[in-house]
């Protein structure tokens, strides 16, 4: 990845991070946090490294996302709105009576969204599901699949996890984005997933650990998880749940909790001149 | 009498799966650890590389089949009736019925005549379960012939489709040659004007026996066979309604949340009169022979019979 290239990603990032804060304030609800956290992975797929195309959102050869954590759909519709599947000024009907833009993503709804989710633990085997479709298929399909820290709690996570492994699933990278902070706290005080990564690797993943906020160390960790054959990858981000908006990083308050006219006000600043200081380098 | 063939309709649809594996390329079975049971193994057997065990994990599997369905498969996902409206209710009801996926749900044992596995095993919840997602379809046949019928229907419809299939073998009373099914239509088996007896499943042979048995007190039963629950044959309902003035529903369900509300409350809305809900009382079942167990729970022609003609003797 180029200076320049790294530069692009950086900056629609920012453009992803606003999108955010601007459909959680107009709706009045919605999940700043774990969409914030998630902004830089979902830029990165969208903007690099998936085979997609926003002109034709349902291109029958294209990489599939399923967003796991369905709850970060501002994240999602952000970044499919910045990639230019539907207007960005759409964002403001997030959650309104008529809107595209659900609560959780509606794959029927909104261009660009590959599965309905929302109930956890079963996006990923959806994910599954697709990825088995594409071997059988003999199709060079990739899929993706986002999973929370918390998520990962619910059992049929693991089910998926072994017909994955079980399957050889070569074609599916799972990331969970560990922000370490579910809804009631610290997911160690509410039920330890820990440790994620030799979880992973006991059911059969190639499990790589990476900063995910760190674009040179998603592109490799991606490329090592392309290159991997005959098993699935996983790829464990440590990330800062509510990242680039200061008062919301790792605060789990801001899972599910919407930012009022002056918080909304202090984050668009703070994200504005963080865009502009990058959009300067 | 002449020798009454009598078939499990859980063979049934392991013939009919696999038969219309042969035409489609696109159909796929899923089983979780029981394709000897659901009777999948045929498939299984004929198209080895098409058939995919997901282990002991139904909530798995639903939503793996929801995945594949997206990549231009047709899923026909296979367990107990216990665990696919059961255990992976929820997995139907957001990852299949919510975005109205082409997954067909095949679900055997359904119902008591589960029999020696016990209460458990006996789901007679399906129905009820399965009728409250919008968009679902939902299938209950009666024999041989309609069950065969109905998987194929099941593939000929685009989104998806609930198909309860039994354990027990029973009497086929459809003849094959010039049978026609259409997913929605109720069949007449039986004109009558004094009372409708208006069954799914199994007890559509009982409610024939029952309507013999009735002639022969000088009562003029219909027979109406709903293989559909839903979307119900409204038509024929009200029809049954208004010429008979008295109805009696009969599944091998509980008379909560079934064919029997379903018939209850589309009558109370649009043509009001008396129903007699046959089926499993508010009660869970035991383990037992399924012949017994079924006569135990009044899931039997007599019971339907006596049912009926306590109804049409009220005024």
């Amino acid at each position: 990845m180029t200076r320049e290239e790294k530069k692009w990603l950086r900056i629609a990032a920012c453009r992803v991070r606003q999108g955010v804060i601007e459909a959680t304030h107009s709706a009045k609800s919605g999940h700043p946090g774990g969409s914030l956290s998630a902004a830089d992975v979902l830029t990165y797929l969208y903007f690099r490294r998936m085979r997609i195309d926003p002109a034709e959102p349902r291109w029958e050869d294209r990489d599939r996302f399923v967003l796991s954590k369905g709850h970060a759909a501002p994240g999602l519709y952000s970044t499919l709105a910045n990639r230019g599947f539907f207007p960005v000024e759409e964002l403001k009907t997030l959650r309104r009576v008529g809107s595209r833009l659900q609560g959780h993503p509606n794959m029927n709804l909104t261009p660009g969204v590959d599965m309905s989710t929302g109930s956890l633990g079963q996006g990923v085997s959806t994910a599954v599901g697709m990825a088995l479709g594409a071997k059988k298929k003999g199709s060079g399909v990739r899929v993706y699949a986002l999973l929370g820290d918390g998520e990962i709690q619910e059992g049929q996570v693991w089910e998926a996890m072994m017909f994955s492994a079980h399957y050889k699933l070569d074609n599916l990278v799972v990331i969970v984005d560990n922000n370490n902070l579910q809804i009631d706290g610290a997911i160690t005080e509410v039920m330890s997933p820990y440790p994620i990564d030799k979880k992973l690797e006991a059911f059969g993943f190639f499990v790589q650990n990476v900063d995910g906020h760190d674009f040179d160390a998603l592109e490799a960790a991606f490329d090592a998880a392309e290159a991997e054959k005959g098993r699935p990858s996983a790829i464990v981000m440590k990330t800062v749940k509510g990242k680039g908006v200061s008062f919301m990083e790792n605060q789990a308050g801001w899972h599910g909790k919407a930012p009022n006219d002056e918080q909304y006000q202090a984050a668009m600043d703070e994200l504005a001149a963080a865009l502009q200081k990058v959009e300067a380098e | 009498m002449a020798d009454v063939i009598k078939i499990a309709t859980r063979d049934s649809y392991g013939n009919a799966v696999t038969a219309l594996g042969a035409e489609h390329e696109d159909i796929l079975v899923l089983d979780a650890d029981l394709a000897g049971a659901t009777k999948t193994g045929i498939f299984k057997k004929a198209y080895p590389d098409r058939h995919i065990d997901c282990g002991i994990a139904e909530a798995d599997m639903i939503c793996v089949g929801a995945g594949l369905s997206t990549m231009g498969f047709v899923p026909f996902c296979s367990t107990f009736a216990m665990f696919a409206a059961g255990r992976a209710f929820e997995q139907v009801r957001n990852t299949v019925g919510y975005p109205h996926l082409n997954v067909k749900i095949c679900a055997t044992h359904g119902g008591i005549s589960v029999g020696e596995d016990g209460a458990s095993h006996q789901c007679c919840e399906d129905f009820a379960l399965m009728r409250t997602i919008p968009g679902m379809v939902v299938m209950s046949p009666s024999d041989d012939v309609e069950a065969k019928a109905a998987v194929k229907a099941a593939y000929a419809h685009q989104g998806p489709v609930y198909i309860r299939f039994g354990r027990a073998a029973v009497p086929v009373i459809h003849d094959e040659d010039g049978f026609s099914f259409a997913i929605g239509k109720a069949e007449i088996l039986r004109e009558g004007t004094d009372v409708a007896l208006i069954a799914t499943g199994l007890m559509v042979a009982e409610a024939l026996k029952a309507a013999e048995a009735l002639a022969e007190r000088g009562i003029d039963a219909r027979v109406i066979n709903v293989c559909t629950i839903k979307p119900l044959d409204e038509e024929v309902v009200l029809a049954a309604a208004r010429e008979c003035g008295k109805l009696v529903t009969c599944e091998e369900h509980s008379i909560i949340g079934g064919l029997g509300e379903a018939v209850a409350s589309l009558t109370a809305e649009k043509c009001p009169v008396k129903v007699r809900r046959v089926g499993v009382e508010d009660v869970f079942g035991h383990s037992g022979p399924a012949a017994a167990v079924l006569e135990e729970f009044g899931l039997c022609a007599a019971h339907i019979t006596e049912a009926a003609a306590e109804l049409v003797a009220e005024r």
